[in-house]
This record gives structure tokens, sequence and C-alpha cells, in this order.
């Protein structure tokens, strides 16, 4: 009896493998490097990842180091325009912090919402899926009911109302420091049925195939034939949904700080600054809303176009 | 196809022109707006500044100020201090009907105060000093007050006038009370005396008011505004816009940075005023432990010297160029210049003087500085959330690691009136022009706006002899002697003194006062 | 019929979920009774209180109680404003409504038109600008096109105004902005705003749906008799699209009301979203409360109504 078992796993191992490399393998490489598209909107992508991680080096000016803030230098324009100081490449804001510095830091904190948020999503959708393709029965129905329902409700106005209800469950003197968490947990709420309606209907289609009632009959634990057979399976669309997710979260984020109901403008985000631009548009002072709009809408566009190419090359079906 | 879509966007586009082309306003209305609307009518339930702007529009007050914000006959046309008694004698004036035709007399003067100290009245420690009213006929009423009141006149411009019969008879005699779930008929109705009545009213979007044609006043005020239509804009930019796009005439409280803007549009016209109002920050004093620093032992703001540094390290010079647009006076006082007991050298700024700071800190052993949130309204004052954020900066340079916390105004106010935060920006107006009312609500210990818990004796004494002393000139140099002990132990960081701007068409002539409150009975449109 | 009761049974639970959420804001967001007493009030006070709202009873019996109050319509008086929280929502409402309803013409007209056009010329060059021109109208955030269009109509060139509805008249409690110059010089803003979305969402759809049906074998037939371009292009193709677009559609109209929240508050347009949104800076709990419930029935309305739609429409539906 031990050595079919043996057999057995190598054999799975293998199969594993071969899924794996099956998922990067040359068809997709070739692909997506053939698709001039696809490769600027990954290496723009790639570009604001990176200026993100990289902020606290880039950035001339640490803006959320209350201590290293100028007042009196509040309201410069761009170095180019008149009156424009040289330090100051993009001019300041309001509070005399350096935009350019400001920008990455709050674009460093969008894409840090965003992407925990769509990790929060893809982990609970993930999962309810899975859970609810391998059980089937009311478990299924009820899960699958709830995902339904909420998938009728546009994202952003769940994530609005998951948001403000969280934030009236707490005094409101703690809702500027727990903000962040709460647009997370909103936004990552808001998006998981996409991904559970995915994931369940792959692990459906694998439960029913031959191997995966093999592992059944041999006694491998589901959450092992989950992991190493559906799991991989759903992989191409789950990050086809991750990255256009993405993009409505960034959006998402935006809104809810340009609504005021999200990140504070003491460590303001791309969408809190566009809001305090806002203020002074009409005053002349264009560029606090300008860039960060124009950031904001060049990083949204990057991922909505590399998640629309991925989706051709992934996963056509999704289409 | 494609000319189908092309002729449908030249459908829209005439449609649009039509439409710009079309819009004429009758001369006589005046649109305006402000960030906020009234929160109620009843004109005894709220202290809120926009309330008591736009209830005064149609209530009227015993005794009022002019534009120049003197005292002057309102409801009441005379009123003198009664001889060897501690009460004042108001004549009332004669012929005055509510705008629901109910006659006005002495039952209403009666009637209106008693509302005001009821239990659930705004108005009760304004009003606290008044022991009775009394009739002595129809148009003649004697306030009898508990001790020498000087300046009950003053605290009379706060009390507006309502009908007695019609309150019993919608069930409103006493001011609304939330307890009882229920909207009371006031809220959305008003039955004054005054230039304008109530025509409709839509929360937060508009209320339009009209020409009272039989009110007193008129033959000597020579407004000529036939309805009056509000509405409230929260948005800064928004209003701002309206008013650039001709959709409003009048902007109460247009955003600073765009004054400039407003001044160089054609046809638009800013008018300004040193207002009553001064900002500025308290710092709780109290023996035990601020709640929200890391010095969990003893308060920091318990010791003079870190309250001296707190001032010392804000650059309110920078405050008043950077984030007020050069549209402030920076100050060292609590009440402005035009407040009787002001000096220039009260005033006069602490001085900006970081390095003396960073001084006084170490003197107090605090060289590593401490941690301490700051609440701070982001609703109320003009520009009131990024003055907290800009001291943010200047304190953290002294070391002092402040968390702002800026939220609505109501939630704001019930901290400070709960007197439950540490550190905190508030703006104080003096409707009494009298330095009285001002070291009543902050410096005495239990001011209802105290929430530094400032408490030193002899300034206690000081103001209960203020508050007796029928002398002006003894009560001058008390109320001085008061102000320097203030001054030398900082219990507050005053910032500045607003200064008022109106945005309006440059075809309206409305007064300006220090007071905030437009007085539309003033206005005149196309005035040229 | 089997289908139709377990979409009816899924709408009672979806109702009696969110009313339940609801209900516990209502009770257990902070203490009710601290923002009804007054601030001297004594603990025999708090106590008479606490019996007179009721809140010493079950949870149960509490829950009972709101549904009751809920269903006659009676959610309270907003914290803020003072009111009663549903002739609130009443007075607001037709400003939402108006400006939806101007918002899916304008998509629906602009969306169906392009998206003919782009299905039936693939190759031409329009077909392609306004198509790649629709993922940058996806990626720009409603918020940052409503601030765009006021700077540019309302602030620079100054054709349109910037916010509030205009001039309203009052048909029996309606009031109506539609019927004035002044209110469709407002409403044009931002009902373009809010519609820009869902047109390249109908934009894409619709093209998605012509490219497939005119590769459709009776589109060839219809050829091959030699029927007219117009005629197969609108009398067989567009037709044949209509079905999933009409639902697409109505599911679309509930993606306007979404987003009504964040125009509103970008044109300060009266209507219910902005009133939500300064609810939730106040915490004013009453108003935020019904506003849910109130959208929740209003989603499970409009997708009842859609299934509905499909249910006629589509036979197969109704076989299985």
């Amino acid at each position: 009896m031990p050595i079919p078992m043996k057999s057995q796993m190598t054999m799975i191992d293998t199969d594993k493998t071969s899924r794996l490399s099956r998922f990067l393998d040359n068809d997709v490489v070739w692909s997506f490097t053939h698709s001039p598209m696809a490769m600027i909107a990954g290496l723009a992508t790639l570009f604001f990842f990176s200026v993100a991680l990289f902020a606290p080096i880039i950035a001339p000016f640490n803006p959320f180091d209350p201590a290293q803030v100028m007042l009196w230098d509040g309201k410069l324009p761009p170095a180019w325009a008149a009156g424009g100081q040289s330090q100051y490449i993009l001019g300041t804001d309001d509070q005399g912090r350096d935009l350019l510095s400001t920008m990455l830091y709050g674009g460093r904190l969008s894409i840090l919402v965003g992407l925990a948020a769509v990790l929060l999503g893809m982990v609970l959708g993930t999962t309810l899926g899975v859970i609810s393709g391998f059980a089937g029965g009311l478990t299924d129905v009820v899960i699958m009911r709830i995902a339904d329902v909420q998938l009728t409700i546009p994202g952003i106005l769940t994530a609005i109302m998951i948001n403000g209800f969280g934030r009236a469950f707490l005094p409101i003197e703690y809702h500027n420091q727990f903000a962040i968490y709460f647009v997370i947990i909103a936004i990552g709420l808001s998006d998981w049925p996409q991904f559970a309606r995915v994931t369940r209907g792959a692990t459906m289609v694998e439960r029913n195939k031959e191997y995966v009632q093999a592992a059944r009959v041999i006694g491998l634990p589901s959450w092992l034939i989950i992991l190493r057979h559906v799991l991989p399976n759903v992989m191409r669309s789950v990050i086809v949904l991750s990255t256009l997710s993405f993009a409505i979260a960034i959006i998402s984020e935006a809104t809810l700080s340009f609504l005021g109901q999200g990140i504070p403008s003491t460590t303001p985000s791309l969408g809190t600054l566009i809001r305090v631009g806002n203020e002074y548009l009409f005053s002349g002072l264009w560029w606090i809303a300008f860039f960060p709009s124009l950031v904001l809408v060049l990083l949204v566009f990057s991922v909505n176009l590399l998640g629309d190419k991925l989706r051709d090359i992934l996963d056509p079906k999704l289409r | 196809m494609q000319k189908n879509v092309i002729s449908m966007l030249a459908v829209m586009a005439v449609a649009g022109t039509a439409i710009s082309a079309g819009t004429a306003v009758s001369a006589e209305t005046l649109r305006w707006s402000s960030s906020g609307d009234a929160l109620t009518f009843d004109p005894h339930s709220e202290v809120d500044a926009s309330t008591r702007a736009i209830n005064g529009i149609m209530y009227e007050r015993l005794i009022t100020r002019d534009p120049s914000l003197n005292l002057v006959p309102g409801l009441a046309t005379s009123w003198e201090p009664i001889e060897g008694e501690n009460a004042w004698l108001l004549k009332l004036r004669k012929g005055v009907t509510f705008h629901e035709g109910q006659d006005f007399n002495a039952q209403d003067v009666v009637f209106s105060i008693t509302r005001t100290q009821a239990p659930t009245s705004a108005y009760i420690k304004l009003m606290s000093s008044i022991a009775s009213v009394e009739v002595i006929n129809d148009y003649e009423v004697k306030l009898i007050t508990t001790d020498p009141n000087p300046i009950l006149p003053a605290q009379l411009t706060s009390i507006m006038i309502m009908d007695s019969d019609w309150a019993e008879e919608n069930g409103v005699v006493e001011p609304q009370n939330f307890t009882t779930k229920e909207e009371t008929y006031a809220v959305r109705h008003a039955n004054g005396t005054g230039p304008f009545k109530l025509v409709s009213r839509a929360p937060d979007e508009q209320t339009i008011m009209a020409r009272n044609e039989d009110w007193w006043g008129w033959s000597d005020h020579s407004g000529n505004i036939d309805t009056i239509e509000f509405r409230p804009i929260a948005n800064a930019a928004t209003r701002v816009a309206s008013l650039l796009s001709g959709e409003l005439d009048f902007v109460l409280d247009p955003p600073l940075q765009d004054i400039q803007r407003i001044k160089g549009a054609e046809g638009l016209k800013i008018e300004t005023v040193p207002e009553v109002r001064t900002i500025f920050f308290g710092m709780k004093q109290s023996a035990e432990p601020l709640k929200s620093s890391n010095i969990t032992d003893v308060n920091p703001f318990a010791d003079v010297r870190v309250r001296l540094a707190v001032n010392h390290a804000l650059d309110l010079a920078a405050i008043q160029r950077v984030v007020m647009d050069g549209n402030s006076f920076p100050t060292g006082m609590l009440t402005s210049p035009s407040v009787f007991g002001s000096t220039p050298e009260l005033d006069a700024p602490y001085g900006y003087d970081p390095e003396k700071s960073k001084a006084l800190m170490a003197e107090a052993g605090y060289a590593d500085g401490f941690s301490v949130q700051l609440d701070c309204p982001n609703d109320r004052y003009l520009n009131d959330e990024k003055i907290c954020q800009a001291a943010v900066a200047m304190l953290a340079r002294i070391g002092i690691n402040v968390t702002l916390e800026a939220t609505p105004k109501n939630i704001h106010f019930t901290k400070v009136n709960d007197k439950d935060t540490d550190f905190f920006l508030i703006g104080w107006g003096v409707p009494t022009l009298d330095s009285q009312y001002p070291m009543e609500y902050l410096l005495e210990a239990g001011g209802r706006a105290n929430a530094a818990e400032y408490d030193n004796s002899q300034v206690n004494d000081l103001i209960g002899e203020i508050r007796k002393e029928m002398n002006p000139e003894t009560r001058l140099d008390l109320i001085h002697q008061a102000w320097q002990i203030a001054r030398d132990e900082a219990p507050y960081a005053p910032v500045h003194h607003q200064v008022i701007s109106w945005a309006m068409v440059s075809d309206l002539d409305l007064p300006i006062s220090a007071d905030n409150t437009p007085r539309f009975e003033f206005a005149v449109k196309n005035a040229n | 019929m089997r289908y139709l009761f377990g979409r009816l049974m899924q709408v009672g639970l979806v109702m009696i979920i969110v009313s339940f959420v609801s209900f516990s804001m209502f009770n257990f967001v902070g203490d009710p009774l601290s923002s009804l007493l007054p601030e001297d009030a004594t603990a025999a006070d708090a106590d008479r209180m606490r019996e007179a709202l009721g809140l010493n009873d079950t949870v149960m019996t509490q829950y009972g109680r709101f549904m009751t109050n809920a269903v006659q319509g009676n959610f309270g008086i907003s914290y803020r404003l003072k009111q009663p929280v549903t002739e609130l929502i009443a007075s607001r409402l037709p400003a939402t409504l108006e400006l939806v309803a101007v918002s899916a013409v304008i998509a629906i007209t602009f969306g169906v038109t392009a998206g003919v056009f782009c299905g039936i010329r693939p190759k031409s060059w329009l077909s392609k600008t306004i198509l790649s021109s629709s993922l940058a109208g996806v990626s720009l955030p409603t918020f940052v096109i409503g601030i765009a269009l006021i700077y540019i109509f309302a602030v620079t060139l100054q054709w349109l105004p910037s916010s509030g509805r205009g001039g309203t008249v009052d048909l029996g409690g309606w009031k109506t902005s539609l019927l004035t110059v002044d209110g469709w010089r407002s409403i044009l803003l931002p009902a373009i705003t809010l519609s820009l979305f869902q047109t390249t969402m109908i934009l894409r759809l619709v093209r998605a749906e012509m490219l497939e049906v005119m590769r459709a074998d009776f589109i060839k037939f219809a050829r091959a008799r030699g029927l007219t371009d117009r005629a197969i292009n609108f009398g067989h193709a567009l037709r044949n699209t209509l079905v999933p677009v009409t639902t697409v559609i109505g599911m679309n109209i509930g993606g306007l009301i979404a987003f009504s929240v964040i125009t509103e508050t970008v044109f300060q347009w009266p209507g219910t979203g902005l009133m939500f949104i300064q609810a939730v800076g106040f915490v004013d709990i009453p108003v935020m409360a019904a506003y849910l419930l109130f959208v929740a029935g209003l989603f499970v309305l409009i997708s009842l109504t859609v299934d509905l739609l499909y249910f006629l429409i589509d036979p197969r539906i109704r076989l299985s």
C-alpha cells in the first residue's frame, strides 16, 4: 500500500510542476512580449510600482514628517512657472509640502491601499468560491446568493456604504487614525464576489475530473486537493481579475478620499490631494489638483490596459 | 450613423446656447449663499452663527445693532437703568405686528425672555442675570436682574422675540427639545416681526423670504429687495463658481484663496471688515495627566513654561501670509480690538521665537518633547483645519508631537462643552462687544467654553467685580488687570482675529458689519 | 414559477438582513441616550429615558418595533436637520431620480449610437478612436471628470452653472427642475458626468453584440436576399442585440444611482446621495440607516424587474 501511494504523490508533484511551468510557459511570455500595448502597460505599471516602492529614497522631502514642512513655502507654483522655486519641481501645496514628494508618498499610499484591498477581496473571494464549489449543497447556495446580491450593487457604492457604516460604529475621534483600515476593508469586501464566482466555476469543473476523484478516493485531504489541483487552474482568471480589481480599488480609494471619507489630509493619498487641490482650482493654484489627477488617471489607465491585455492573453474566455 | 451623431451634437449645442440666453432675474431678487444653513428656525434653541444670521432676517430683537454695531432701537424704542434698583426699564414700539398678524406687546417680551430661560434654551447662560420680567403696561416692561447688570442692553441684542399666542397655538412654548423625538412646529415655520417673512423652506436646499411690507422700519431703511433666495452650498469651490457664473448675488463666506480672483472678476466686488472673532488654541491645564499624551504622570500644559513655549512656537505671520492669504490680524489676546477692554499692548502677539520655545521646554523638563492630540473643527472657522495643520508642523519643530483630529463642528463643540479635550482650537466672537463676555466663557473657572480648565482665583474675583461694577472707568481698569494676568499665564495660544470678506455683485449695496451678519433691510440692488 | 418564487424568497432574505444591519446601527452605534439627553441629565433621567425609548426590551422586541415603524415609513428625526427622515428622503428623491433619468437617456443615446457605429464599421478610424478612448473613459474617476467639466464650462467659459438644480417647479410635491430653462442648464454638467462611465459600458456591449450578430447566419442570408445595408443593420442586427442590451441597461440604472452619490457631491446636487455623504460626515445615524434600507430596496427592485423582463423575453429561462 505505501508504495503505490508514493508513486501517486510523485505523479501529483510532476503534475504540479508541469502546471506551474505551463502557467508561465513560453506562450504567455511570447504573447506578452509581442504585444506592444501589453508591454507598454506592463512597463508603466512597473514604473508606478517601483516609484511607489522607492518613494522614501526618490522623494526630495518627507511630507509626512511635520517638522520638515515649511509653511512659508506654501502655495508655490511649479519650478518653471513665475514665482516657482527650483527645489520644488512641481510646486508646493497649501501647507508648504513639496508636491512631488507628497504625490510620491500619496501614490505609494494609494497603491498600498489598492493592493491590500485587492488581496483581501481575492483571498476572501477565492476561499469562499472554492468552498462553495467544492462543498456544493446548501453552503454553495448561501454563499453564491450573497455574492449574486452583492454583484447587483456597484462596488463603489458598497465600499462607500461599508466605509460609512464602519465609521459610524467607531467614535469619530478615531476616524482618521483608522481611516486607512476602513478603506481597505470596505474596498476589499466590495469586490470579493467576482473572485468567488470565477473560482467556484473552475472548482466545480475540476471537482468532477477523474484525477480529483482519484485523489479523493485515495484519501487526500480536501485542502490538499484544492491547493494542488484546483487553485492552479483558476490562477489565470484570478490574476486577470486582480489586475482589473486593482484599478477599480485605486479609483475607489481616491473617490472615498475625495468625498472626505478616506485618507486624512495629514497623510494625503492621491484622492485626498485632489480634494484639497479642488478647493484651490478656482484661485489659480491649478497644480495642486492637476498633477495628482494626472498621476491617478495614468496609473489607473496603465493598470486597466494591463488587465485588458492580460485578459486577452491569459484568459480569453473571461471576455 | 456618423451623421446622426453629429446632428445630435448640433442639437445639443443649439439647445445649450438657447438655454444660456434665456435667464433674466427680476431686479429685486437677491440670491445669496453661505456654507451653512440655519439648523432650525426656532430662535432660541441654537447659538450657531448661521442659524442666528438667518433667523435674524425674520425675527427681531428688542435692542439691535446698526451695521457699525452701535446699539439702536429694535422692538424697544428706549431703555434705561432704574435708579436704586437692579432693573432696566424698556419702552416698546407700538403698532408692530407679527407676520401672521398678531400684535406685538409686553406679553410677547415676557414670553420670549422666559422662553430663553427654559432648560432647553441655548441662551440660558446669557439670560441668567434676569430674575423676572414685570409688565408695567402693554408697551412698557421692567427687567429685574439679580445683581446690577451694566451690559444687559448688549445681551438683549441676542434675544429674538416670538409671539406668545402663536407659540402656544403651535405647541412651541419651550425651545425644541429632542427628548420628544419629534420635530416641533417652530423648526420650519417662523413668525417674527422682521423686514422679511418666510415663503418656503427646504432645509439644506433653498429658503425663500419675501419683503414684509408692513415692517415698521421701511420709512428709514433704504432697502429695495423684494425676495431673498438663500441656497446653502457647503463646498467652497462650488460656492465661488456659482458666484462667478452669475447664479448668486452675494456670498457671505467666500474662501480666502479666491478673494483675489473675485476682485479681478468683472461685475463682482469684495467688501472686508475686521471681525469680532478671535481664533486661538486652548491647552487643558488641570492637575491630572492628559489622556492623549505619552507623559502619563503629570500634565505638561500645567506648566506655564510649556504654554509660553507653545505661544512662541507659532509663526503667526506665516499663518497670516500663507494660510489666510493675508486676511487676518495676528494677536496675543482672546478678543478683538473693537471689544471694550482691548489695548494695543494686550493685543500684541507673543512673538515667534522657536529658540526661546525650545529653551522653555527644556527648562520645564521636556527637552525631548511630548505627544498630545489636537482637536480641531473642520467646518467652523476660516481655514480652521489648515491652521491646525500648520500648527502641527510648527510644534513638531519644538518637539511637541501633535496628532491632529479634525471633526465637524457639532462633534468638536461637544468635546469642548464637555471639556473632553487636551488641546483644541476654537474661536470666540463677542456679541456684547464687552470683555466680560469672553472672560465669563473662557477665563472664569467653570466657564462654559473654558475647556482649558483655567482656574485663577484672582481672575475669578476680578470677573465677579466686573459683572457688577457700574462705573465704566473702574470697570475698564478691572478688565485690564484680568487680561494682563491671562496674558502672563498664557492659558491659551491666540492666533488671529478673523477678517470678514463678503463677495457680491457690483450693483449690490449691502453694508458689511463686524458681526458677519447681513442686514438685508439695508440692501439696495441696481443702485446705479 | 419556482424560479420566481425563489427570487422572491431571496428578495425577502436580503431585505431582512439589510434591515437588521440598519436596526443595529440605530440601537448599538454609540449610545442613543447621549445624543438625546441634555448635558446635565442625572442617572435617573437616563433610566426614565431608557424606559421611554424601550431600550430595556429584548433585542427581538426592539427589532420588531423598528420594522413596524420602518414599514410605516418612520425612521425618526435626523440628528443634523431635525426633521423626519422619511420626509427628508422624499424631498430629496426627485432630484436624484431626475438626474439619473437624464443621465440614462444620455448614456443610452450616445452609447447605442456609437456602439452600433463601431459594430458596423469596426475598421473605420473613428471606430478605433471611439473604442480606445472608451478605455480611457473607464479609467477616469467620476469626480475628476466632474471637476474638469466645472473648470471648463462653469469657470472658464461660464456657459453652465456649476452647482444646484436651478429653478424648480412644484408638481404636487414633486419638485422638478426639468420644466425650467435654468433647471436644464443646471442638470447638463452633472448628467453628462454621471453618464460618461455608463456610456462607455453600453458602447462596448452594443459593439460586441453587433459584431457577434453581424457574423450570424441570418445576416448572411439577409445579405444574400439582397436587402439594403440599412435594413440589415437596423431591421435585423440591432433588433437582435436589444435583448441583452436592455437587461444590461436595467442593471446600469443601478450603477447610475451608485455613482450619483459622487456626482451629487461634486456638483452639490441636492439629492439623496449628497444627503447620505453629509450624514456620514456627521454620523447622522437615522439618515444613514434609512438611506441604507432605501438603496437596498431600490436595488432589489431593479434586479427583480430585470429578472422578470428576462423571464418574459427569453423563453429558455421559462422552460428550465
